[in-house]
């Protein structure tokens, strides 16, 4: 557990970090009300990156199934919101999505690369045209209608479920598991050969990183009226987290709330305006971010720290 | 009974042309330039929005509009391969990293060239009328565009078939698709022939677009679903295999008909479902080679 304790050792950093959440915790009280509906957009969509990161970061599957993950936690919400507690409610829906994802990693395992991609995004769309059928032939309801939550309480639920979910990456990332992912990622079959348990492994991280998505999903879900399954399972949902992954960067854990911080705050700024470009940039900044920043933002830091100290840090 | 069998037969094999023209496209995309083309279905939705202005702005019969749109849309494929998936592929450090770049690149290419069409066009529906005569097969009625399409599919994908077969580039593509390294080393110009491909892709869509224009609606984010059924085709069929493909797309345009006639609503739930039944049981596909 030494690299456990590496954290604790520097006791400026984390001062920084109880500063930020203390900052954070505290919010409502002092902020004007808009900031922390803001921040309920911002909060969702670093839990949903941060959740794909922890799987897909290391091991460079790319899966397309996080829309599933949080359509999952909004039905749950839908469903059992009007009859359970509230953190309840969330707990099942983050249980619902680990074993929608356990099921989907248990069926998956043959699948590499790109079929991975595909079979994921597919799950989304399957879901959907279910449900869908479903609502109009069997139920003859078309979508549901949820029970409100209060903004406050909707942040405050948000920030506990994204300081689990940055534990949880930390803790795994940091682990003999978050190596075992990372062999994974370099090449599976030598990481097979070195005594790591591959299919293991791969399922539990990807259905423990579903946990977060499914949680958040039915936390969001009480801040919307009305769901349907074209809400609930918005294929976008599946894009915008490996867009704001590869964006912020995956070197480093705060590379992807940089990457969901400025992408959620462009939305919320732009959408209701120009709601065809926002998509547009969305579409420009995807393609120029994998051209020419394949280490996001973050990969940019060393090389002007480089730059700026004329090399003479280089050694060190 | 047999009226209705004939329609869905008739009707499945009509759409499986379109199905196999767009499904050889992605599977020269993907089996040998190696990019899973996620924005294939907005090449064709550029091909249909082409024809119909045309046809709308200028009276250009939708058939000479083949002639003018399939090019434009070759040469925008070739291009985006030249500049885009060639830089990619040459920064990647292996074919799988480069698979996994160039589908998340063809993503955003995806929203650019879709959110640019619904910022010209907006989100309505666009259509025009040409051929739309009954013609009377045995009972069961069709538009005689729809017989216009079929005919086209299946002329350029037998023309195609024949080109890959029979000429030197056809072989140097067949090259490509097996091995891209040795086929280098053999003096095949690589990023050439696979641009060109990517080209064939797109021209390939854009012609199934302006196919697909004359009988059905137009629209902005018309796409995606015929991307997604291209790739259960190409599935299907095997990667890479062109005669696969083309089988797979009747397939499926039979699949999809019989479907709609019994569960409209399940239709593609049923892609995915054979999709993934697919992916577990017969990875190569049909015609594919282990």
């Amino acid at each position: 557990m030494d690299r456990v304790r590496t954290i604790f050792k520097k006791p400026f950093l984390l001062g920084l970090l109880g500063l930020i959440l203390a900052l954070l915790a505290t919010l409502p009280f002092y902020a004007p009300p808009y900031t922390p509906i803001l921040l309920i957009g911002i909060l969702m969509y670093i839990i949903i990156t941060v959740s794909w990161v922890i799987f897909s970061g290391p091991t460079g599957y790319i899966s397309l199934a996080s829309a599933a993950f949080f359509g999952v936690g909004i039905y749950t919400s839908a469903i059992l919101g009007k009859v359970l507690p509230l953190p309840i409610v969330v707990g099942i829906g983050g249980l619902l999505s680990f074993c929608l994802a356990l099921l989907v990693g248990a069926i998956t395992l043959r699948l590499r690369g790109i079929y991975f991609a595909i079979f994921t995004f597919g799950l989304v769309v399957l879901i959907k045209e279910l449900l869908l059928y479903w609502e109009i032939n069997i139920t003859h309801t078309r979508g549901r209608f949820v029970v409100l939550e209060s903004n406050n309480t909707i942040y405050y639920v948000l920030l506990i479920i994204f300081v689990l979910t940055m534990l949880t990456a930390y803790f795994i990332r940091r682990s003999k598991f978050g190596l075992a992912l990372q062999s994974i990622g370099e090449n599976e079959e030598a990481a097979a050969h070195m005594g790591v348990n591959v299919t293991m492994v791969k399922v539990i991280t990807f259905a423990i990183s579903a946990i977060f998505a499914g949680a958040a999903g039915a936390i969001m879900a009480t801040r919307w009226t009305y769901i349907d399954p074209y809400v609930a399972f918005n294929p976008l949902l599946s894009f915008m987290p490996v867009l704001m992954a590869i964006f912020g960067g995956m070197g480093q854990l705060y590379g992807p709330i940089i990457g969901a911080t400025i992408f959620a705050f462009l939305q919320e700024e732009l959408t209701t305006k120009f709601p065809f470009y926002y998509m547009l940039i969305f579409g420009i900044v995807l393609v120029v971010t994998i051209l020419f920043l394949p280490n996001g933002l973050v990969g940019l830091i060393p090389k002007l720290w480089r730059r700026s100290s004329g090399g003479q840090r280089a050694n060190t | 009974m047999i009226v209705r069998i004939l329609n869905v037969v008739i009707d499945g094999l009509l759409m499986g042309g379109i199905y196999a023209l767009i499904a050889m496209g992605l599977s020269l995309q993907y089996g040998v330039a190696r990019v899973f083309n996620i924005s294939h279905g907005e090449f064709i939705m550029l091909g249909a929005f082409a024809t119909w202005l045309l046809y709308t702005a200028f009276g250009i019969n939708p058939l000479v509009s083949l002639a003018i749109v399939g090019p434009i849309v070759f040469i925008i494929g070739f291009l985006l391969h030249r500049t885009l998936f060639t830089s990619l592929r040459i920064r990647s450090a292996s074919p799988a990293a480069y698979e996994g770049s160039s589908l998340l690149a063809s993503f955003g290419l995806l929203f650019i060239i879709q959110y640019i069409a619904l910022a010209i066009w907006g989100n309505a529906l666009k259509g025009y009328t040409y051929l739309s005569v009954p013609v009377n097969i045995g009972g069961a009625l069709f538009a005689a565009n729809r017989m216009v399409t079929l005919a086209f599919a299946v002329g350029i994908g037998l023309v195609f078939y024949f080109f890959l077969a029979r000429t030197h580039l056809g072989k140097a593509i067949r090259a490509a698709a097996q091995d891209p390294a040795t086929a280098g080393l053999m003096g095949v110009n690589i990023n050439l022939v696979l641009a060109l491909c990517f080209g064939f892709g797109a021209l390939m869509a854009g012609i199934a677009g302006s196919l697909l224009s004359m009988c059905f609606p137009v629209y902005a984010t018309m796409g995606l679903q015929y991307t997604i059924i291209a790739i259960v085709v190409v599935v299907l069929g095997g990667l890479g295999s062109i005669p696969g493909s083309f089988l797979g797309g009747f397939i499926i345009g039979l699949i999809g008909s019989a479907m709609s006639y019994w569960q409209p609503g399940l239709a593609v739930a049923a892609y995915y479902l054979l999709f993934i039944i697919l992916l577990l049981v017969r990875p190569a596909g049909i015609l594919g080679k282990k």
